[in-house]
């Protein structure tokens, strides 16, 4: 039996699985109070899924006003956080948007659909903008390379990654890999997409207008990902078992890229045609949130016919329907005249589409089924008005010890063998070695607008094949840094992408994040999130770049145990004409060796101490902010003034691995002589630093940038050869570094 | 009067604005057909792009055969129209028995996006007589079905009637023989797995390569 509004308000007391759903009592009891009678089960539904930790943010709300609050003055900031991603512009009446956002939970439990979907959502968002979706980038995170689950998992991850992205057709561009045994019940798949429009194109996710009608467009709507949002990217997994927890596998969705890249097709030519008043997609929360959503930000009502949802499973029941995650769907707004204009195209693309709906001036969101109502509500008590807490956060108090095992008792390597050694090992160490087994499952080319791609320091895509317009995107994140101290941790992963973005030569516009955490009901896990966040808002005041969203995962832990804090941060920065970006490979022979910035010795959550000591202690690199800035505009000067020939930012392994890398990518060796303690100087990883390599006859132009903008310069070589040779130390000839550096990840995942 | 060369977009087509561009480098005029249409627009040729038609489903390029498009193209084909299948376009041509023999998964069945080198077969086809013979390209691959299988008759058949058009260096999927293209017997139709459109610029792809496949098209009919 249906149970309607009317036999919901005729029996207050029928039992409810609230619990079941994700929801507290004390939220179970707010519901009823602000219905005045028990919800139907439709309408618990709803709540439990809006109100879950991954729609309302209701742990990290109070911390994640900052971003708003502090936000530097920009004048790129076409629309902010609030919505689907937050739009950039970028000149010549051209405007991007980005966003973040994790699917770390489905990609542990399956993780080929679940890193598909990671994809497909992101991608959705996007599109809802206004955007044409141009290229995705990747950021993962696994447990150790060798451990069994993890050859599970990753070869799943990138392939299900390399399934959607290709067959929609978005050039992967970039991202992160990275091994640390604390993501091994919890790997980390964050998925980026951009998109670009032209100014006038923006589109917003309101249901205005009385009599306008509601289109859901794309997918049938099945049982798949049911409670996604609200079970599983909530729920502690028991135990690091094998193979993931199988009773949960039917909340992971099933995607279909080549339905997503018609959506595509189909939805730009309706924003083309002009034929769309607003428009959601259809992410966690289904119809439920998108319904909710775009009634709330509207004009405030909405009227909708459950029953003529098209399903691929005629059993679904009211519940279900609002709380199905089945991917590939889209909601719009549509005037009545539009209508059949509208379906036109749809079907045109092939792409389903079926009046549910219309919007109305009621302030109330009322769904029937068959005729009976089942939901009534205030949408704005779902969508906006969800449970806010200001969780406990404390200090843990291992802290101060964690901090005291200064890494400068580790034993150091001695004499140029020595040395010698600890580079071809960090070169061999899976986190730093050659991901090509991964990257070359990505179409990097599809849309012949990409520029730069991995293993560069940033992606680049033309914007503008006349004028050379295009955006350059990086991803960062470093647990061990943000562990150590979360504060310094996220400016640590904000600077290291601001410099990728600023080593191929564009400036920097905006951020956009993940925060990857434990859970928030554990004090220690939410001062984490309470510094990370406070890092990054006040990093992103001094840079001058505003965060224009993100996405929060919470409940990345096994048991009791979280991962790491891991921040990761998107940067994306803007290039007047691509064909002045910088690689990182040395590929003119005679140019002069830059290294820019400070060298410390810093080793503190390093990954010398990581790979030769397995150590994790000691304060992180020290942040600079105004350094990094300054080091910003020396090389989107250098590229612009056409000086340098390459640039690489200094981050992981420090300048060794800087130099290995960079010799590797364009083919040719260098000679270089270190001007201080050659360990210090090879790995130490202080921040705000960068090698450039200056274009023979181009030395005194380029010193004068770096004066002018009082960077730190010193030339430590030159470019040439068929070796990395150190002076004083060692010679590696390329062969022996390509052998240690690309053997490694084929050798493990086959 | 320009060359027109036509870009056919299947549901799922990735690959067409790249064609078309590729098109326009080498000075010819593309032109848009719609997979539904059976009008080939007068063209002088034309490209079936890379992609996911159909989303692969059944095998690639199984479903796309079917479209509307396809009758007209292949009596035009049969008639001698010079007609070029990159990628997914040439396992529709396959799968049309406009080409011999099919692509199947890949040896290690990975997706593999890799620049590499080939070395040009068969220059007397409308799509490579700007190459010299034997001449060696780099061109990306970028497909997860792209072996090239058929049996040893045929093989045999297609290297005796110089049907073979472009060769990998260093066999990347396990294709047969090596092969990384072939023609028909009369040479006017061309598919191969590799993307020569995404090497016709310095500044996007590896570098300009493969031009010679869509300048080789454009010299047929501007008589040069």
């Amino acid at each position: 039996m249906t149970d309607t509004v009317s036999h919901a308000a005729a029996t207050p007391d029928v039992p409810q699985p609230f619990a079941e759903l994700g929801l507290t009592e004390q939220e179970y009891g707010r519901v009823r109070k602000l219905l005045g009678r028990r919800p139907t089960d439709a309408e618990l539904a709803l709540y439990s899924v809006m109100w879950s930790e991954h729609c309302s943010y209701k742990s990290s709300k109070v911390h994640l006003r900052q971003f708003a609050e502090k936000a530097p003055r920009s004048d790129a900031l076409l629309a902010g956080i609030g919505h689907n991603a937050g739009v950039v512009d970028i000149g010549g009446g051209y405007a991007v948007t980005f966003k973040i956002e994790s699917h770390n939970h489905p990609s542990y439990v399956e993780p080929h659909q679940g890193a598909a979907t990671g994809v497909g959502g992101i991608v959705r968002d996007i599109l809802a903008m206004g955007a044409r979706p141009v290229a995705v980038m990747d950021s993962l995170r696994f447990g150790p390379a060798s451990a069994a689950d993890t050859c599970r998992v990753l070869p799943g991850v990138v392939s299900g990654i390399s399934f959607y992205g290709n067959c929609l057709g978005l050039p992967n561009i970039g991202g992160e890999l990275a091994f640390d045994p604390c993501y091994a019940g919890n790997p980390l798949v964050n998925a980026l997409c951009v998109g670009v429009m032209r100014h006038g194109d923006l589109k917003l996710a309101t249901a205005d207008g009385p009599g306008n009608q509601v289109i859901l467009l794309g997918s049938r709507t099945g049982p798949d990902g049911i409670g996604g949002a609200s079970v599983l990217a909530s729920a502690t997994f028991g135990g690091s078992g094998e193979g993931g927890d199988s009773a949960k596998r039917p909340s992971v969705q099933v995607g279909d890229p080549f339905l997503e890249k018609l959506l595509v097709e189909c939805c730009l030519e309706l924003y083309h045609g002009g034929l769309v008043a607003g428009i959601q997609d259809l992410g966690a929360a289904g119809i439920a949130c998108a319904t909710t959503e775009l009634a709330a930000a509207g004009t405030g009502g909405m009227r909708v016919r459950l029953e003529a949802v098209p399903l691929r499973d005629a059993t679904l029941g009211p519940p279900e329907i609002l709380m199905s995650e089945s991917q590939e769907r889209m909601m719009a707004v549509v005037e009545p005249a539009d209508v059949p204009r509208f379906l036109g195209v749809c079907e045109k693309w092939g792409v389903q589409a079926t009046v549910i709906g219309e919007v109305t001036g009621t302030g109330r969101l009322e769904m029937t089924w068959h005729g009976e109502t089942v939901v009534d509500i205030p949408p704005g008590t779902a969508a906006n008005e969800g449970p806010v807490y200001q969780r406990p956060l404390a200090r843990p108090e291992w802290q101060d010890k964690l901090a005291a095992d200064d890494p400068a008792g580790l034993a150091r390597p001695s004499g140029g063998d020595g040395l010698r050694t600890a580079l071809i090992s960090l070169l061999g160490s899976p986190g730093l070695a050659d991901t090509t087994w991964v990257t070359e499952q990505y179409d990097h080319y599809v849309r012949g607008d990409t520029v730069l791609a991995m293993p560069e320091d940033a992606g680049l895509i033309r914007v503008n094949e006349d004028t050379g317009l295009g955006v350059a995107l990086a991803t960062d994140g470093n647990g061990r840094y943000a562990l150590l101290d979360p504060y310094a941790g996220a400016q640590l992963a904000l600077s290291e992408a601001y410099r990728n973005v600023a080593a191929t030569g564009a400036r920097p516009l905006a951020v956009t994040n993940c925060m990857n955490f434990g859970s928030p009901e554990d004090p220690s896990v939410m001062w984490q999130f309470a510094e990370a966040v406070r890092g990054l808002a006040d990093g992103c005041a001094v840079l001058g770049v505003p965060v224009t969203g993100g996405n929060v995962s919470f409940y990345n832990q096994t048991d009791q145990t979280p991962i790491h804090p891991t921040p990761v941060i998107g940067v994306l920065g803007v290039h007047d004409d691509v064909r002045h970006r910088l690689s990182i490979g040395f590929a003119a022979d005679g140019a002069r060796i830059v290294l820019l910035g400070r060298t410390e010795a810093e080793f503190g959550g390093s990954a010398w101490a990581h790979v030769t000591h397995g150590h994790l202690g000691g304060r992180p690199p020290k942040v600079d902010l105004g350094a990094e800035r300054q080091l910003a505009q020396v090389l989107a000067s250098a590229a612009q003034a056409g000086v340098a020939c390459a640039a690489h930012d200094l981050s992981d392994g420090g300048l060794a691995i800087a130099l290995a890398e960079s010799c590797l990518r364009g083919g040719l060796g260098c000679r270089v002589s270190l001007p201080g303690d050659p360990f210090t100087f090879l790995f130490s990883e202080s921040a705000a630093r960068a090698v450039v390599a200056v274009r023979p006859g181009a030395e005194d132009a380029f010193a004068e940038i770096c004066a002018a903008h009082g960077v730190p310069a010193e030339v430590i070589g030159t470019v040439g050869g068929d070796s990395l040779h150190v002076e004083d130390c060692f010679a590696i000839p390329l062969d022996e570094l390509a052998g240690a550096h690309r053997g490694v990840l084929p050798a493990i995942f086959g | 009067m320009s060359v027109r060369i036509g870009v056919i977009t299947f549901p799922g087509s990735l690959d067409e604005g790249e064609a078309a561009r590729a098109v326009r480098r080498a000075g010819g005029e593309p032109v848009a057909l719609w997979h539904a249409e059976r009008d080939l627009r007068g063209v002088d040729a034309v490209i079936l792009p890379g992609g996911f038609s159909y989303g692969d489903y059944l095998r690639c390029g199984a479903i796309a055969r079917f479209s509307p498009v396809m009758t007209e193209l292949a009596a035009a084909a049969k008639a001698g129209l010079p007609v070029l299948g990159i990628c997914n376009g040439f396992q529709i041509l396959c799968e049309a028995h406009l080409l011999p023999g099919a692509l199947t998964r890949n040896a290690g069945l990975h997706f593999i996006h890799r620049d590499l080198r080939l070395r040009v077969e068969n220059t007397r086809t409308p799509w490579t007589r700007a190459y010299s013979g034997g001449q060696e390209i780099v061109v990306p691959l970028k497909s997860g079905e792209g072996a090239y299988a058929a049996d040893a008759g045929t093989l045999a058949a297609l290297e005796a009637g110089g049907q073979v058009t472009v060769r990998y260096l260093a066999n990347p999927n396990g294709s047969a023989r090596d092969i990384a293209g072939v023609s028909n017997e009369a040479g006017n139709v061309v598919g191969l797995m590799p993307h020569p459109e995404y090497a016709t610029s310095e500044l996007t792809g590896p570098g300009t390569d493969g031009l010679g496949f869509f300048s080789s098209v454009v010299s047929v009919f501007a008589g040069a």
